[in-house]
């Protein structure tokens, strides 16, 4: 078994080696390239710049320029890969000389740099995730779990592909959400907090965190125990945010002009075609000619938090691991459908929670899991990765099928249709977006049939999310 | 367990097809321009034409293949089919010469159906399943066939259509696929000696008359030669022009990268003995990637009739066994004088190139099913065979690839003989260390060359220690499974394979 998880670990590196050798975002189209030169941007900027000045406008840091706006973890990781990227050449990250650089051995360098957080973080993080499920549910899964969060296509392509470092903050919290399970409580504060602090994406993931960790405190019997324990953990919070933020801590406007990087409002409520509600809304109700910016924000906090409060609530009152794992979904859904400035890419937030759910629902979650690929597929069509975006998908489906050869197709026949009429209509779509140029009157008729059929898949495993939740019969 | 076998060729397909943007060597070329030969040429130019340095040097079949494949190549770019446009690489023909590799392994995957159903293993078992995965995920074949470039998928395909036919006593039409194998790619003619020795002996002398051995003799005679005939009888006006492009023998003793053979350690103890003898070096260099001629400085010089008169030898004990070998033993005996006559001649071969391996390596994997003793060598093999293929993925965009996917192979191996054989170990501590010796290798090329600052002044040297550590194992493989597949052991009571014997009958008497 030792053996085989080995064997599906360095698979999983390979596959991801070999999408390496493909194209990423933004090759040869300058003056603004893509995700690949962001991150060599922000190398850049932080290996030449004082920390200080990372976050803020100057002569030497246009933010117009791919201006840094991920948290403080993300920068410092920048600046350790700009120190060994200097070192390997230093006209990979010279200042205002390197823009757009890109070479046969800086390809080679930026994509050891993400692979190398797999090794280091992501796929360890897997192993430890799918072992405490096994000890958490004393089942005996790990390498069917594995083999499939391992072999996941819409990480490998966004990562090793596209070009973005998620497996960072998606690995740190696999590993929180592994401590919860194991109820280590103190860790997966401290792990959470770490992958905040690497993608403020990851707050799709916070609700629950919360409400499982407040509910943990809530139901101590003493006052006490209640007050060490929360004290306890908002410590291991605070503590790592100032450590983390020390270098902007010493005035409120520095701070806030980080903030400020974070969460831009002025970029509107989505950029390209998106899978989510404001986007498919949009088509028929132009959202820009009827409100505001700043209101249209508000609207989305509004509608997000709404729809994500159930699942929450439920989950602080009956704190089972199905149903933390359960809320991480619904809610990344939630904030997915609903929220301002969404990617096309953060669905990989809900996939993070979807491939620990296999273990209950193979058969739904290998829908979901297939149909977030789909959704992304004009992102990745862009990036010519479409030919291993459907044929790792189309292996990963195989992969499943192995595994899942002998389990329970039993009388779910209608779920068995519904499968099929979805996978028939995303085939097709993918065949006519081969075949059939399109309209030059709608020239984005391609991508917003693929958003927003993905969109009412999302709606629909969000309805079914909380339902599972509030019906649920696994502990 | 469901049969999972067509699941398995799906996988294996997405994982070629993920694969058709790496690096491809200059194999891609000399078959490229066997396309535009054979498309722009008339017959008779085909062997001739030497406008590229990659002449025509496989027999006829694989030239008719090359036309058959001109022939849809012309929709997809004509431009690659010009002779003079060498080294044409658009992304049409990138992808269609990939593509047509991926295809026409179709053979292979028929080939390894076939096998697996004649060694007796039912569909859906746990052995059937771990054949399937070492056979069609084979990293040795991903490697050289997917990477570097070549087609040996459907070769190896059609060798193991021919050793699931004789398995399964279908005579005639095992000897009729294996000179059409050998009318495709001649290498395997190494392997001839192992079919021989057994349709001789269990078809033409099992028989009950003289007459009907005669009989027996003649149809395999005719079986036999009509590939060779139809092959070479368009060319027979120019068959030594032809032989003479099949069997180069102005090439040297060794390949520019020393495959992990006999000869490796040979040049390798030569070089040692001139150092300590302080004997002055003639001129050129072994060791040098551009010099094809060896030549020796202390050790005796080797000619081509040497290493061909150490093969032989070297196949005679296995193909003596063989005959002597009682009928439900056969096919098992069989199998190994297979992979005994492939490894002798990849060990004492005239200019061995490292990819020879797979040979040995190919029908080994058949072997590892049926026998618990057998996996055990095969094993070891494993770990040195698929080691020393490194050297032809040198892109250094490789290097995570290769290595990623060689240790996903041979844990995936382990695993799977832990499955089939329960409680499986059985190695010795000094085996062990040998199999781990291997880390050192890439400790070594990747990292203490730079810190020690060997890499520009001892560039060949990674190459050379691939080279002779791998050659190590495949001498002791060598050695010690010879010494087991005639029946000697140390101490240990061999395990002569009831469980195939057995297998086989079983599937005979459900046929």
């Amino acid at each position: 078994m030792k053996s085989e998880i080995l064997a599906t670990a360095f698979l999983g590196l390979a596959v991801r080696s070999i999408i390496s050798l493909y194209s990423y975002s933004g090759f040869d189209s300058p003056p603004m390239h893509g995700d690949y030169e962001a991150q060599r941007h922000w190398q850049e900027i932080t290996v030449n710049l004082e920390v200080g000045e990372w976050y803020t406008n100057s002569s030497n840091n246009d933010l117009l320029y791919w201006g840094l706006d991920y948290p403080p973890l993300t920068a410092y990781h920048s600046y350790v890969l700009g120190r060994v990227g200097k070192s390997i050449d230093p006209r990979f990250v010279e200042l205002h000389e390197s823009r757009g650089f890109q070479s046969g051995e800086h390809k080679r360098f930026m994509r050891a740099t993400v692979v190398a957080a797999d090794v280091l973080i992501y796929l360890p993080a897997l192993v430890y995730l799918v072992f405490s499920i096994d000890k958490a549910f004393q089942s005996n899964e790990k390498l069917f779990l594995f083999m499939l969060t391992a072999a996941y296509p819409g990480q490998i392509l966004i990562d090793n592909g596209h070009f973005q470092y998620n497996n960072i903050s998606l690995g740190l919290a696999a590993v929180a959400v592994a401590a919860i399970l194991r109820k280590r409580w103190y860790t997966a504060s401290f792990f959470f907090t770490l992958a905040l602090n690497y993608k403020q994406m990851e707050l799709y993931h916070s609700l629950p965190f919360f409400a499982f960790l407040l509910g943990e405190c809530v139901g101590q019997k003493s006052f006490t125990s209640f007050a060490a324990r929360i004290s306890k953990i908002a410590a291991i919070v605070l503590i790592t945010f100032a450590v983390l933020w020390l270098p902007w801590l010493g005035s409120l406007q520095a701070a806030l002009q980080v903030l400020h990087r974070l969460f831009p409002v002025a970029r509107g409520v989505f950029e390209d075609k998106v899978a989510n509600v404001w986007c498919a809304v949009n088509v028929v109700w132009k959202l820009k000619k009827h409100l505001l910016n700043d209101q249209m924000a508000l609207v989305c906090i509004g509608c997000t938090l709404i729809a994500a409060l159930p699942t929450n609530v439920l989950l602080f009152r009956q704190r089972t691991k199905t149903g933390f794992l359960l809320a991480l979904f619904n809610t990344a859904l939630a904030f997915f459908l609903f929220s301002f400035q969404v990617h096309e890419k953060t669905i990989l937030l809900a996939a993070l929670p979807s491939l620990f759910l296999l273990k209950w629902w193979p058969n739904e979650m290998v829908i979901f899991l297939e149909v977030s690929v789909f959704s992304m597929l004009p992102l990745l069509t862009k990036d010519e990765l479409l030919v291993p975006a459907l044929v790792s998908t189309v292996t990963f489906h195989l992969i499943f099928k192995c595994f899942n050869s002998n389990a329970k197709l039993d009388n779910e026949n209608s779920l068995k249709y519904l499968s099929n009429i979805s996978s028939i209509l995303m085939i097709c779509i993918v065949g006519a977006v081969l075949t059939i140029p399109a309209p030059s009157r709608y020239p984005d008729l391609w991508p917003l049939i693929v958003s927003v059929l993905s969109c009412g898949h999302f709606l629909l495993f969000f309805l079914w999310g909380n339902y599972q939740q509030f019906t649920c019969k696994f502990s | 367990m469901k049969d999972l076998f067509w699941h398995l060729v799906g996988i294996a397909t997405g994982l070629k097809i993920l694969l058709i943007p790496a690096y491809h060597s200059t194999d891609f070329e000399v078959h490229r321009n066997w396309l535009a030969i054979t498309h722009s040429l008339p017959l008779e130019r085909w062997y001739v034409e030497a406008t590229s340095e990659w002449t025509l040097d496989y027999p006829p079949f694989f030239a008719h293949f090359e036309w058959v494949l001109s022939q849809v190549a012309k929709y997809v770019d004509p431009r690659m089919l010009e002779v003079q446009n060498l080294n044409y690489e658009s992304k049409g023909t990138v992808y269609f010469q990939r593509l047509s590799v991926i295809a026409t392994d179709l053979v292979y995957v028929l080939g390894v159906r076939s096998c697996l159903g004649s060694l007796g293993l039912a569909r859906g078992t746990q052995q059937h399943f771990a054949g399937s995965m070492l056979l069609l995920l084979n990293v040795g074949l991903l490697f050289v066939d997917h990477i570097h470039f070549q087609y040996n998928g459907f070769l190896f395909g059609i060798l193991l259509l021919s050793i699931g036919a004789l398995i399964r006593q279908r005579f005639l039409w095992s000897a009729f696929a294996f000179a059409v194998l050998l009318n495709f790619k001649h290498i395997f003619l190494y392997l001839a000696p192992a079919f021989g020795v057994y349709l001789l002996r269990f078809y033409c002398l099992e028989q009950t008359s003289v007459l009907s051995m005669a009989s027996a003799f003649v149809k395999l005679l005719a079986v036999g030669l009509t590939p060779f005939a139809m092959s070479f009888g368009p060319f027979w006006q120019q068959l030594p022009q032809v032989l003479s492009r099949l069997f180069p023998f102005k090439r040297g003793l060794t390949h520019a990268y020393w495959a992990p053979n006999f000869w490796a350690l040979y040049n390798t103890a030569d070089k040692v003995a001139a150092g300590v003898l302080k004997v002055q070096d003639s001129g050129t260099s072994t060791t040098s990637g551009l010099v094809q001629e060896v030549r020796h400085t202390v050790l005796p010089p080797i000619t081509p009739p040497v290493t061909f008169v150490l093969t032989v030898v070297f196949m005679l004990p296995i193909l003596v066994k063989l005959f002597r070998s009682s009928k439900n033993q056969s096919p098992l005996v069989f199998l190994r004088a297979v992979v005994l006559c492939g490894c002798s001649s990849f060990v004492f071969g005239w200019h061995v190139h490292e990819k020879a391996i797979l040979m040995v390596l190919i029908p080994l994997c058949l072997l590892t099913l049926v026998n618990r003793e057998d996996a055990r060598y095969a094993y070891i093999l494993g770990i040195a065979g698929y080691f020393s293929l490194f050297p032809l993925l040198f892109d250094a965009d490789l290097y995570i690839p290769r290595y990623s996917l060689y240790m996903s192979y041979v844990a995936m191996l382990y695993g799977q003989l832990y499955r089939i054989f329960p409680g499986f170990r059985g190695f010795h501590a000094l085996e062990w260390l040998y199999m781990l010796g291997f880390l050192a290798i890439p400790l070594y090329e990747h990292l203490l060359a730079f810190l020690l600052h060997l890499d520009k002044r001892l560039p060949f040297l990674p190459l050379l220690l691939t080279s002779v550590y791998s050659a190590l194992g495949v001498l002791y493989f060598f050695g010690a499974f010879y010494l087991y597949a005639l029946g000697f052991t140390w101490g240990k009571v061999a395990l002569s394979g009831p469980s195939c014997s057995s297998a086989v009958k079983r599937k005979r008497k459900t046929k």
